[in-house]
């Protein structure tokens, strides 16, 4: 059944077409990747799923309930998480705190602390608890932002793009904490690195030019000629 | 009197306010404009202007005229130099930070205005205008079916009143050539346009942003100027001005100068006739709230285009 | 000793240490103190907004003077403690009312749409002067200043009444800086985009600091009308809307006991310096500027930087 819908959904920044009527079915369990050249529309895209942006037409139906003008923190409650292309967090408080303040919108009040502890642990944070979340190195910052994903315990977790500026290693406990979610949390993931996108995704939808290209496995798009040339801009 | 000469007066009156205003808006909006800052302290610039003046007259002494002229020069020019250098010394070290900026300006405004009472003392003084002949003004009649002129008692002005309405204009026209021809304007232009594109191309943004910081002063102190002799000198009134050169650039549209001209004449000629109709306090009160709700409702300012 | 003990040690020992500080202090200062505690309950209110929330309104002015003016102008009809209840709700109305128009703006604008309407309420104060009697203000009687059998005229009931109302104040403020809902006004100080995305309505909150913020304000514009029996326009002026974003400054914004320490340090500064000129507020301008400069975290702000971490 599909958790998220995306029907004919447009935006145009001063006449500019961002996104251009857009369609998008994401499985209740899936990890579905949104990859595309820069300027293909994704970050649009998804400020609109996550209630950043309004679409100028279409719908957005989340877990069959029609969200298109829903206020980000309204979707939240509904189950949508969304972590930060560019790190967001609050630098000057603890890390705990960063965690428990993503916690207390969704949990009563006596769940919040096992939930934090569970989410840090998850992310292997547990060591970095006390510490002010600035001064954490930047890929212990992605895994924050991660923890702060994970502690709502999502219908739908939206990642956008995770790796950006991750060390191999920290790439590779990085597709470890998504295996170990997929099948428990439905994942949109939207990233430009190919091995990340290969190892974790189901499925792949690519996005060119405000549009959608193609939708796939990631063998299928890896094969298709159209892709190819949206990334080489050859035609 | 009737209605019309009434209004005439009240029109009149109305055109010297706009005339000083626009000044002391266009120098508010200037620093907005290019520096993106909000100067609270623009109205103590302004009566800074106005004390100076009358210090220049004081010491110049001779005929009113020689000390009125070069006060004219002198204190925008003094008022110019000590903005400038609270600019190197307070707002560049803030990094232009708009929030902490206007903290800044409000304690820089508690400064100027009580060294001012310190030293210049609480009284209100005068300074004698340059020339002041009083100008008798007709007005018509219908008389067994035909116009007639006559000159109503009370119906006059000066020559130094139309004379301010004059220098403002020819100011405000100086201030628009050097904007849009001079080599001075189109860097002032480039930095306001993109600071980071600006300093890439090698435009020293902090020197022009010292002098624009001067320059938007010694506007509000040359407005200081030309008012004085028609309304004294005294360390509080300051607050008038800054008020009511909010209210004239947001309405007109927060960093857009024709715009914040237009306002200005709108906001002096009606705050002229309301005046005479109105308590200036109930006036007052409804510039205040205008002004927000233009800020809330409409923040490009009345006349302004919404931007991207 | 554990963090909660630590705080409730150092704010209860303040608490008695102004308690003590009753018995001995000569009649000028302890004059002096009982109208601090009054004006930093004030300063605590506007920093709940400025120092947690992280709005600068220039505006609290109008809180102030709408609990000083719904109690001073009620007393006479509706007694004492009703008076003193329609102050807070006056003050938490307007506040109310401001934050639905003035949170729709951020940044500056929200600087500047919160100062007009606290100077277009006080020029309504002085436009209405026929009632409110204008700069010259008014005397509350001596009769309207019982309070359960106390007479706030007098010194040594006026200071416990001041006394009260400041712990009343700090208790309320160190209960919500540790509760979700003043953690959450934080998240929205350090980083409100992402408050938002996590599933905090940032608009209602900001509403609910402006509210509980102009309700203490209101409380404490109320206790000044009450305890020193004197109602006037000054106390709507941009001045005192200045006041309280200096004392928080000073004394740490975001600290729970930044605003006492603000307001009592800038008190004395300031009635030490009138000793020597009548140009007193060049001292609070002076103070603005070399806080913005160079101390931005103020008195507390520095402390909880440098030794006591663990500070609320």
């Amino acid at each position: 059944m599909s958790l998220l819908r995306v029907e004919g959904l447009s935006k145009a920044y001063d006449g500019v077409r961002a996104v251009h009527d857009v369609t998008l079915d994401v499985q209740e369990g899936e990890v579905r990747a949104l990859i595309g050249p820069n300027g293909a529309g994704k970050t649009t895209l998804v400020g609109m799923i996550a209630g950043r942006s309004f679409p100028d037409a279409g719908r957005i139906i989340f877990d069959g309930r029609d969200i298109t003008r829903l206020p980000a923190h309204r979707r939240t409650r509904l189950g949508m998480a969304y972590t930060f292309q560019i790190t967001s967090i609050f630098a000057g408080l603890a890390v705990t705190e960063n965690v428990a303040l993503a916690a207390r919108p969704l949990l009563p009040r006596t769940e919040v602390r096992p939930a934090v502890r569970a989410a840090l642990a998850r992310a292997g944070l547990q060591e970095q608890a006390d510490m002010r979340a600035g001064d954490l190195s930047y890929g212990h910052q992605r895994l924050l932002e991660i923890a702060m994903g994970l502690v709502q315990a999502p219908r739908l977790l939206i990642l956008d793009e995770p790796t950006q500026g991750l060390s191999e290693g920290e790439i590779a406990e990085f597709k470890a904490l998504v295996r170990d979610l997929a099948g428990q949390t439905t994942i949109l993931l939207i990233e430009h690195n190919m091995d990340v996108v290969m190892a974790l995704a189901g499925r792949v939808t690519v996005l060119s030019a405000g549009e959608v290209l193609m939708t796939g496995t990631p063998a299928e798009v890896r094969a298709d000629p159209g892709v190819q040339a949206a990334y080489l801009g050859m035609p | 009197m009737d209605l019309g000469p009434y209004l005439l007066l009240a029109i009149l009156e109305g055109a010297v306010m706009a005339s000083v205003l626009a000044l002391t808006a266009v120098g508010l909006s200037l620093v907005f404009g290019v520096m993106r800052v909000v100067n609270i302290a623009h109205g103590e610039f302004f009566m800074l202007g106005a004390v100076l003046a009358w210090y220049v007259t004081q010491m110049v002494g001779g005929p009113p005229s020689l000390g009125f002229g070069v006060a004219l020069v002198v204190a925008p020019l003094i008022v110019g130099a000590i903005a400038v250098a609270a600019d190197m010394t307070v707002l560049k070290r803030l990094d232009y930070d708009p929030e902490r900026t206007i903290v800044a300006t409000i304690g820089l405004l508690y400064i100027i205005q009580q060294l001012t009472l310190m030293g210049y003392g609480p009284e209100a003084r005068p300074v004698e205008p340059p020339f002041n002949t009083r100008l008798a003004l007709p007005w018509f009649e219908v008389r067994d079916g035909a116009l007639a002129l006559y000159w109503p008692w009370g119906l006059s002005t000066t020559s130094y009143k139309l004379a301010v309405i004059g220098a403002g204009i020819a100011v405000l026209l100086g201030v628009w050539a050097m904007m849009a021809r001079s080599q001075m304007g189109l860097v002032m232009r480039a930095v306001q346009a993109d600071r980071d594109m600006a300093l890439a191309f090698g435009i020293p943004v902090e020197r022009v942003y010292a002098m624009v910081f001067g320059l938007g002063a010694a506007l509000a102190a040359l407005a200081a100027v030309l008012i004085v002799p028609i309304s004294q000198a005294h360390y509080l009134m300051g607050a008038d001005p800054l008020l009511l050169a909010f209210t004239v650039v947001i309405i007109g549209g927060l960093g857009s100068l024709p715009g914040t001209v237009v306002a200005a004449i709108l906001i002096g000629l009606s705050d002229g006739i309301i005046s005479v109709f109105f308590s200036p306090t109930l006036a007052k009160i409804l510039a205040t709230l205008l002004v927000a709700l233009v800020l809330v409702f409409r923040p490009q300012g009345l006349f302004g285009v919404r931007s991207a | 000793m554990s963090e909660r003990a630590r705080v409730l040690a150092l704010h209860g020992g303040l608490l008695v240490l102004l308690l003590a500080l009753h018995f001995v202090l000569p009649p000028y200062h302890h004059g002096n103190l009982a109208r601090i505690m009054v004006l930093a309950s004030y300063a605590a209110g506007y920093n709940i907004v400025f120092g947690y929330t992280g709005l600068l309104s220039l505006g609290h002015a109008l809180f102030f003077a709408a609990g000083m003016y719904a109690m001073g102008l009620s007393v006479p009809h509706i007694g004492t403690g009703t008076a003193l209840l329609a102050g807070v709700a006056a003050g938490g109305i307007g506040a109310i009312l401001l934050g639905l128009l003035a949170l729709r703006t951020r940044g500056v604008a929200f600087m500047i749409v919160t100062l007009m309407f606290a100077q277009a309420g006080y020029l309504t104060i002085l436009y209405f002067g026929a009632w409110t009697r204008g700069d010259e203000g008014f005397v509350i009687a001596r009769a309207s200043r019982m309070l359960w059998g106390l007479d706030l005229s007098d010194a040594a009931h006026r200071y416990l009444a001041a006394l009260a109302l400041f712990a009343l104040v700090l208790g309320a403020c160190l209960w919500m800086v540790r509760a979700p809902f003043g953690r959450s006004l934080i998240a929205i100080r350090e980083n409100e985009p992402r408050a938002a995305m996590l599933g905090y309505d940032t608009f209602r909150l900001k509403l609910a600091a402006m509210a509980a913020s102009g309700a203490i304000s209101g409380a404490a514009g109320a206790a000044y009308a009450l305890l020193f029996g004197y109602a006037g326009a000054s106390f709507a002026s941009v001045e005192y809307s200045i006041l309280p974003l200096l004392w928080v400054l000073l004394g740490g914004a975001g600290t729970v006991l930044g605003p006492f320490i603000g307001t009592l340090f800038m008190f004395y500064l300031i009635d030490l310096s009138s000793g020597v000129t009548s140009a007193y507020m060049l001292i609070a301008g002076i103070a603005l500027v070399l806080l913005t400069l160079f101390a931005p975290r103020g008195l507390m702000g520095t402390v909880r930087a440098r030794l006591w971490r663990w500070l609320p």
